[in-house]
């Protein structure tokens, strides 16, 4: 079964070892997911499967086969990027990627009423916008670099003003 | 450093202190301090688009034609030698190209070793790499593997067998202190330093502190890994690099490998991160190595394991800082000495006593740096190198001593504020911390804190504020050339080989450069990254913007002086000397008579010419030697412990900072913040493992080694004087390790404002507040 990547089904490699992330990076040029660890600690290689973010170094691509895949290429151009390069929630931008992929899919999983860690109301219908809930579930995203005010505030200005 | 050259920098320094301001290259302030129209502007960064939509060129992606990819395998032993090694069943695996161990790999010699100065060398360990069978820590890379795709490599690299025989090692660093080495030097500055008799000024102190701070081994941990990718044809190198020293690693690679500078090239447009971290370690040499044996491009990227076990990173350190003051808080004693680790194959001296010299006044001082010897991957400078752990034992002892004295550390500092360098009195080029403090305070609201700890509390949650001053030295570097190329159509291209790891060098030089040429911001591209551009140093010390600025400022003094002489005589400005006309409104301008002015465009047109191009590099920086430069910081905390767990939430975090012009209130803002966040990041949760039975490093990864998450980091405040250095370029001094000295220190004593525990050993984890 294929892989859909941005809109373009793809066969999944031969070699069963591939890794959705080297799938994208090595064989089909999708460089703008990065990798940090290969070990699914520092969120660099985050890509959207169905809408929802998942670390593609610990995909296989195999489990990618009939699903679709959206890089940060596939959502290009969308106000996260804008908002980030506005409010700095970048530096040496290798991280960027990730963070706005999962920023994308974090947004619409606070829209869906999805409670975190820091929710007050865990039975409440909606979960509001705050600075501490975009902190907390971006939270699987390092940045070394140190833009983490700047991603926050680019995020609260893209949720808040719904431009997505 | 030799002794020699310690006597050589303080007689430099003292015939220097003699000459008047103007006799030097960097005498009168730079005159475009005064007409800054882009400089100082939130320009978002030019790059910024770019890497948003992860279209910026990072070292990895790149694909050669025949590209092959490299697996390293690192030593899982301590000390000793290889005694069996059999590649055989890897060599047989699909796809194996090669296997590269000290049987095959060519006879090198040893790189040579980085210094600040040197454009010919970028090492950081002056071991073999993979010329014998000998292991000499853990970790070092005793194999290549080189297939036709990663997978294959990583999996027959699982095929090597190797055994080792183990010798003892050296690995306890209470154990090695016995043998521990005295420097003459420590980087440029005489290491021992003794004013008066410190130890009995400190006996006799009306008030006196003397403890001891430890702080552990840390890891750079940029985001990106390492990675190199390699190829050779016939004599001529190509090889793209993550390295924020492009051309001394050029210039190494070179002379490794026996064949003309000319011939290597690297290029390294984008680093996803370097604090210090991104230098010339054993992968770049083994990728080329390789690569010449395949026959083939190769790609090397790290595992992060492999990042942990072949770079080195902050040294552990020991330090005791005992301080004696009189009646009213005066210093009649700064004592501050300690242990660092140092192997003596590495030269990172971890400087951390630089910035006690002029911090604070003081009747006495005793200063004086140990190196213990421990076989282990080279330590290496991590952003603020030195300053960083010093800024935690000093800032602690004077919020210790302030306690004692019941008196505020706020006002404890101040009273011990320098007005000259305090050990060489020099003169400061610009200091204004008195005011760095004082507009700290009162925008944080320092007011509001309880002298008495322990008092604030909120259910489960004690609350805390501290504060901590943070220093960093001035540098700038010789060698910065810049090559600026001016176009009929009013454009202009600056170009250099300099380095872009997220400083935002680009968009700073453009708005510089849109200002010292008199042109649009949007008529200037700046071009980084490539050793085929006009030579410049390594990024390091902070130190790239103003070398950059001092090169581009010379070229334009050239173009000038070029554009004067194709003017000709019917220009407006004919007959104007060079001293006469200035850069300004996209031409040559009177500076008597504002009106005779030359434009670019009329100039070139006249002169039949589409472009001019100069090179130049910036003058000799005897600024540094002449003044004593320092940045400052006033850093303020305030923090929740909980009662019950011993969780630390640090609810505010804010930095006042007097260093020079801020040329992009955007960008340096980010570069200050990202400071302080792995200063925070040192303050609570950093700390590489280290296993002194073994010698291995034991969180190699980013899931046990905490770096700052978004949930760690609060809304960060940061605050500048904005006074100009008038003996820097542009008035301006680097900033990009000033954010993090001082805020693990502003931690700790808002975490003994809040607990009443003084906790002098980092990271403050919940084990040490129960
Ligand atoms: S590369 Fe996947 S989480 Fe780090
Ligand atoms: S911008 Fe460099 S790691 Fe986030």
């Amino acid at each position: 079964m294929d892989i859909t990547v941005n809109g373009t089904a793809v066969a999944p490699p031969d070699d069963a070892r591939v890794s959705l992330l080297d799938m994208l990076r090595d064989h089909l040029h999708l460089t703008g997911t990065k990798v940090g660890c290969n070990q699914g600690a520092c969120g660099a290689c985050t890509v959207l499967i169905d809408g929802r973010r998942v670390l593609s170094c610990l995909t296989l691509a195999a489990q990618a086969a009939g699903r679709e895949v959206t890089t940060i290429e596939g959502l290009d151009p969308h106000p996260l990027q804008a908002a980030f390069v506005e409010r700095d929630g970048l530096q040496c931008g290798y991280c960027t990627p990730g963070q706005i992929c999962a920023a994308a899919a974090m947004i619409d999983e606070v829209r869906a009423g999805v409670p975190s860690y820091v929710t007050a109301d865990l039975s409440a219908e909606s979960v509001p916008f705050s600075r501490d809930e975009v902190r907390e579930r971006m939270s699987g995203n390092l940045c070394r670099c140190g833009a983490h005010n700047g991603i926050v505030d680019a995020i609260l200005e893209v949720a808040d003003g719904s431009t997505v | 450093m030799s002794r020699v050259q310690n006597a050589a920098i303080s007689s430099v320094r003292t015939v220097l202190g003699w000459v008047p301001d103007r006799w030097l290259p960097s005498g009168s302030p730079d005159p475009l301090i005064a007409r800054q129209q882009e400089i100082g502007r939130p320009t978002s960064r030019v790059d910024g688009p770019l890497k948003a939509s992860g279209r910026a060129p990072f070292v990895t992606e790149t694909v050669l034609a025949g590209q092959t990819y490299a697996t390293l395998i690192h030593s899982t032993i301590t000390r000793g030698r290889i005694l069996r090694l059999d590649s055989t069943a890897a060599e047989a695996a699909p796809g194996v190209l090669l296997v590269m161990t000290y049987r095959n790999m060519p006879r090198l010699g040893i790189v040579p070793m980085a210094s600040l100065t040197n454009l010919g060398a970028a090492g950081n360990s002056a071991l073999p790499i993979m010329q014998d069978p000998e292991v000499r820590y853990n970790g070092q890379v005793v194999a290549a593997v080189v297939a036709e795709t990663q997978e294959q490599a990583d999996h027959a690299a699982t095929l090597v067998e190797i055994d080792y025989a183990q010798e003892p090692a050296a690995t306890r660093f209470e154990d090695a202190k016995a043998g521990a080495r005295t420097l003459t030097s420590i980087l440029i500055e005489r290491n021992h330093v003794s004013v008066g008799d410190a130890e009995r000024e400190l006996r006799s102190a009306v008030h006196a502190v003397d403890n001891v701070y430890r702080t552990p081994r840390h890891n750079h941990n940029a985001i990106e890994l390492h990675g190199v990718v390699a190829a050779w044809d016939g004599d001529a190198l190509l090889v793209h690099d993550s390295t924020q020293a492009i051309v001394p690693t050029a210039n190494a690679l070179a002379s490794l490998f026996g064949v003309a500078k000319e011939k290597v090239r690297v290029i390294s447009p984008y680093v996803g991160g370097g604090f210090g971290g991104k230098m010339m370690w054993d992968h770049q040499v083994v990728t080329v190595a390789a690569a010449r044996l395949a026959g083939r491009p190769v790609r090397l990227r790290l595992t992060r394991e492999g990042v942990y076990r072949i770079i080195g990173g902050r040294s552990p350190a020991e330090q005791r800082v005992a301080i004696g003051a009189d009646a009213d808080g005066r210093f009649a004693a700064m004592i501050h000495t300690g242990y660092s680790v140092m192997p003596p194959y590495g030269r990172f001296p971890e400087q951390y006593t630089l910035g006690t010299r002029a911090a604070y006044r003081s009747k006495s001082f005793e200063i004086i740096q140990r190196h213990v010897d421990l076989d282990i991957v080279p330590n290496t400078f991590m952003r603020t190198p030195g300053e960083t752990i010093g800024a935690f034992a000093v800032e602690s002892a004077v919020d210790e001593l302030a306690h004692v004295m019941d008196l505020d550390p706020v006002e404890l500092r101040l009273r011990n504020l320098p007005d000259r360098h305090p050990l060489s009195g020099q003169p400061f080029s610009q200091h204004a911390v008195h005011q760095a403090w004082t507009d700290g305070a009162e925008r944080f609201g320092w007011s509001r804190r309880q002298a008495k700890p322990g008092t604030v509390r909120d259910g489960e949650w004690l609350t805390g504020l501290g504060c901590g001053a943070g220093s960093f030295p001035y540098a700038r570097m010789p060698g910065a050339n810049v090559r600026l190329t001016l176009r009929r159509d009013g454009s202009a291209e600056v170009s250099t080989a300099a380095h872009e790891m997220g400083m935002g060098t680009a968009t700073v030089q453009a708005q510089h450069a849109a200002d010292r040429l008199g042109l649009p911001l949007e008529q200037i591209t700046v071009t980084l990254g490539d050793s085929a551009l006009v030579a410049a140093p390594i990024a390091g010390g902070s130190s790239q913007t103003v070398s950059l600025v001092a090169g581009l400022s010379a070229a334009a003094d050239d173009l000038r002086d070029e554009l004067l002489r194709l003017a000709g005589p019917d220009s407006p400005i004919a007959g104007l000397k060079a001293a006469e006309v200035r850069l300004a409104d996209g031409g040559l301008v009177s500076v008597a008579d504002p009106a005779r002015h030359d434009g670019y465009r009329e100039i070139l047109a006249r002169a039949g010419r589409d472009e001019v191009t100069v090179t130049a590099a910036g003058s000799p920086p005897l600024e540094m030697l002449k003044y004593s430069m320092h940045s400052s910081s006033a850093i303020f905390c305030e923090l929740r412990v909980s009662a019950v767990t011993g969780e630390v939430r640090v609810d505010r975090l804010l930095g006042s900072f007097d260093c020079g012009t801020i040329l992009n209130p955007k960008t340096a803002a980010g570069q200050l913040r990202g400071g302080m966040i792995m200063g925070l990041g040192s303050a609570l949760t950093e700390e590489t493992l280290f296993d002194e039975r073994t010698g291995r490093i034991m969180n190699p990864s980013l899931a046990d080694y905490h770096i700052p998450a978004h949930l760690d980091v609060p809304p960060i405040e940061v605050m500048w004087t904005g006074i100009p250095d008038p003996r820097t370029p542009m008035g301006a001094r680097g900033i990009g390790e000033l954010g993090t000295p001082g805020v693990a220190a502003a931690i700790a004593n808002a975490v003994f404002n809040a607990t009443g525990k003084r906790v002098r050993e980092l990271p403050i984890t919940l084990d040490k507040l129960l």
